[in-house]
């Protein structure tokens, strides 16, 4: 069935006279912090296309989601962020947000190889990862539960008025959960201190966008929840920095939630088993010449006077912090057998 | 004639009440849906409506009048051109025949779980009902308390609350969320003057929306706090099993033990009266299944109270499963400042040789009753109240196999993959040379639960069904 023609702009819902949050503003980058950015995004790239070699190997098993493609929005929003306050919640696709809040590469690589030294000790999964630590709270596996488990840190958040916001992140797929909506309501009827992150990369698995949502424009599915929204680009991570900035004053200033909807684009499968059948090679040629977050920050750096020759070390230290990991990951030993029973309850009854 | 006006019930399980006030006196002419006076139960408060015209000829219990029968006469209406003078004082007794639906539940809350509790019903014989009659049976289990222990007589419904308000006293990071559990006081009252206390910042109402607040409790959980979500029932947890399992139960094993996540999921479950199969269904076996929750379910008050404030203080994640026709029934309940019971610990209600019979939440009181009707032809029975379903106290269930060497499990629910299947399951591998025959089940019939009075009662377990499977298994049918 053929998606019904847009409407015409005079009969979009009124946008109802009440306060709103401004229009974001381009994050204005030290040099030094646009270095730390490009640094941080080309962790994400290469550890990624490690995971994706190791799987090839079949060290990783099972479902590995790669974020390659989408490194600037964990990256921008992030740097926004203070670890260890404000508390991170995300979907199956982790790997990017963990890096991005400073996690060791090392025992997330050794997760994914199902090793005793990996973040959950080999009994989680790329899919299943924590740091309560870093305020990192998931790696979920159930498509849009994070968005209800978000809520929940972020009353606790308030509740406990500790200072800290939830950044919550979903896929254009979870955004047509029913709990996500119910978590909406209740999240701005409570006023929780939460950024709702919508990361739209087109594809719910195979399923674009507009073939699964009757509202594609998905920052304005809070509207009827008075849960203000902004569409931001994805791929430019100064303009994801500055849509952080805005929401974090939004939210920090006792407003209740935000949605901040960010276009991104995936280059890899939906998981490492996808065909890629529902979308051409040239699609995603275009967006890696056109659009390419890391290649961005790189012109921007060129911009400010830093050489290639500057940004060589930083590449090659990446590529050695990457591949230490990839070795940890695959010499670390599997858990000890009795590690099956331990850890399915916290006492003993 | 004049119509006489009788003391409506307000649940199928309400006996007596307190006519609370008259809000209207003899001579009065009243007409359909006047409100003509307030009675109390210790759940609910309800306004009692006039159905017909007329004028009150005469009231016959005063307000302010406590344990008023249902059934009983209340006043007297004269209808039109009937001399209201005339009219004669009713007989001070109730009567048996089954009382007029005068009532109508307070319509402002059209609550949907209480207007399912039609008055007409009160002295229909139901399986409901022979279930609620059987849950009054105390057992002779020895108190877990120091000898001396003064008892006081308290409901379920109240114990509950108690242990509650205990906890939240003394841990600030223990919260209530859910529908109807602040300014209504609870969907079932069980959880009546905690907002007075506490406050709306820990006694919170929820929006209908079952699998947004357990997720947002899980997720509190697992951000440093207590959360205690109750489900108007257990029915409606359908909607947010998937945080009940996969976020709450599985998230400290596939973290490694770092995220936990102490959060306890309680309301009641089970079969209720005459609500229909939608709201009457036992959940124990499905949580009773998966790793990573505790689950329990309590008979009695005490139980009620020591095992929900170890639920609140346990570091898991604890599904605790009360019963709706349990709320109103006392029992003894220790007084002592902070009185706990350590969960995974079965209790033997009533010791005897002759056969185990193995139950939890209302069937234990379907067992006490059999046992004491099995006493009478000779048969002593032990009755085990399991009181956790998960983990199970396989040893004390072995322990009086052992000594009985025959066993019938009692459950409330259906029996197909239950927690009877369970028992049998554990008496064949592990007391197998213990059994001298076979292990049966006793549970409710194997499909939905009817409407029907007549076919309810066929699908609950009873008494009779339990001692016609003790017969079996002690070979004295």
């Amino acid at each position: 069935m053929a998606k019904s023609p847009a409407r015409a702009a005079q009969s979009d819902p009124q946008i109802p006279n009440r306060e709103r949050p401004a229009e974001p503003q381009r994050y204005e980058a030290s040099k030094e912090e646009l270095l730390d950015f490009y640094k941080q995004m080309l962790l994400i790239r290469r550890f990624e296309e490690k995971a994706g070699q190791l799987y090839g190997l079949g060290l990783i098993g099972g479902f590995c989601h790669l974020y390659i493609g989408q490194e600037a929005v964990a990256v921008g929003l992030q740097s926004a962020l203070e670890v260890g306050k404000d508390s991170v919640i995300t979907g199956y696709r982790d790997h990017g947000h963990m890096l991005a809040y400073g996690i060791d590469p090392k025992v997330i690589m050794a997760e994914l190889t199902g090793r005793a030294a990996g973040i959950s000790k080999g009994k989680g999964g790329s899919m299943h990862m924590f740091s309560t630590e870093h305020k990192f709270y998931g790696g979920h596996g159930i498509v849009g539960a994070q968005v209800s488990l978000g809520a929940g840190l972020a009353f606790k958040h308030k509740y406990a008025d500790d200072g800290g916001v939830c950044m919550a992140y979903f896929g254009d797929g979870a955004a047509n959960q029913g709990q996500v909506y119910e978590a909406f309501n209740m999240a701005e009827l409570w006023k929780l201190p939460i950024i709702f992150v919508i990361e739209n990369n087109q594809y719910a698995m195979g399923t674009s966008v507009n073939r699964a949502s009757s509202e594609d424009q998905l920052y304005k599915r809070g509207e009827s929840f008075r849960i203000p929204g902004i569409q931001v680009d994805g791929m430019d991570v100064l303009a994801c920095r500055g849509a952080a900035e805005e929401a974090l004053a939004w939210v920090r200033g006792g407003k209740g939630p935000i949605i901040l909807e960010m276009k991104t684009y995936r280059y890899r499968g939906h998981s490492m088993s996808d065909p890629a059948k529902y979308r051409s090679r040239d699609e995603v040629q275009a967006v890696r010449d056109k659009s390419d977050p890391i290649e961005a920050v790189k012109r921007e750096l060129e911009a400010l006077g830093v050489t290639e020759a500057e940004l060589k070390p930083l590449e090659q230290e990446i590529r050695k912090v990457v591949g230490e990991a990839a070795d940890f990951a695959e010499n670390a030993p599997e858990p000890e057998t009795g590690e099956l029973y331990t850890e399915v309850l916290v006492e003993t009854y | 004639m004049a119509i006489e006006l009788k003391m409506p019930a307000l649940s199928p399980t309400m006996e007596e009440g307190t006519l609370a006030k008259w809000l209207v006196k003899e001579g009065d002419t009243v007409k359909s849906g006047d409100i003509l006076a307030e009675i109390e139960t210790d759940k609910a408060t309800m306004e009692f409506e006039a159905v017909d015209e007329g004028t009150i000829a005469k009231i016959a219990v005063a307000e302010g009048t406590d344990n008023v029968k249902v059934g009983t006469v209340i006043a007297l209406l004269a209808e039109e051109g009937e001399d209201a003078g005339s009219v004669e004082a009713p007989a001070a007794a109730a009567k048996d025949d089954t009382p007029a639906p005068e009532a109508s539940a307070d319509a402002k809350k059209d609550d949907k779980v209480e207007d399912s509790a039609h008055p007409s019903q009160e002295k229909v014989d139901t399986g409901t009902r022979q279930l609620f009659e059987a849950a009054s049976n105390e057992g002779d289990a020895a108190p877990e308390v120091p000898e001396g222990t003064e008892m006081v007589k308290q409901t379920v419904r109240e114990a509950l609350r108690d242990a509650m308000a205990e906890e939240m006293r003394s841990d600030d990071r223990v919260f209530v969320m859910g529908e109807e559990v602040a300014e209504y006081q609870g969907a079932y009252k069980v959880t009546q003057g905690l907002l007075d206390e506490f406050g709306s910042k820990r006694v919170i109402d929820t929006p209908i929306t079952e699998y947004g607040f357990a997720g947002i409790g899980t997720g509190a959980a697992m951000g440093g706090l207590r959360p205690i979500v109750e489900f108007m029932t257990f029915n409606f947890a359908m909607q947010a099993i998937d945080h009940i399992i996969n976020s709450a139960a599985k998230t400290n094993y596939m973290s490694g033990g770092q995220m936990r996540c102490p959060i306890v999921f309680r309301g009641p479950n089970g079969a209720a009266s005459r609500v229909g199969a939608q709201h009457s269904q036992n959940y124990g076996p499905w949580y009773a299944s998966v790793p990573g929750l505790i689950v329990i379910a309590p008979y009695d008050a005490a139980d009620a109270k020591g095992l929900l404030k170890a639920a609140i203080r346990s570091e898991d994640p604890v599904v605790f499963l009360e019963n709706e026709l349990m709320y109103g029934r006392s029992f003894d309940v220790p007084k002592l400042d902070d009185f706990v019971l350590p969960i995974g610990k079965a209790r033997v209600m009533r010791p005897g040789k002759d056969v185990t019979i193995v139950s939890y939440s209302i069937g234990v009181g379907v067992s006490l009753e059999a046992a004491e009707k099995l006493a009478g032809e000779g048969i002593d029975a032990e009755v085990i109240d399991l009181r956790t379903l998960r983990p199970l106290d396989t040893a004390t269930v072995l322990k009086s196999l052992k000594k009985t060497n025959r066993m019938v499990v009692v459950e409330e629910g259906w029996p197909t993959c239950s927690i009877a299947s369970e028992i049998v399951a554990v008496a064949m591998e592990q007391g197998f040379d213990d059994l001298d025959a076979p292990v049966l089940r006793v549970t409710n019939e194997d499909v939905p639960l009817p409407y029907a009075a007549n076919l309810e009662k066929l699908a609950l377990v009873d008494a009779a069904k339990v001692i016609e499977a003790v017969k079996k298994v002690t070979y004295k049918g």
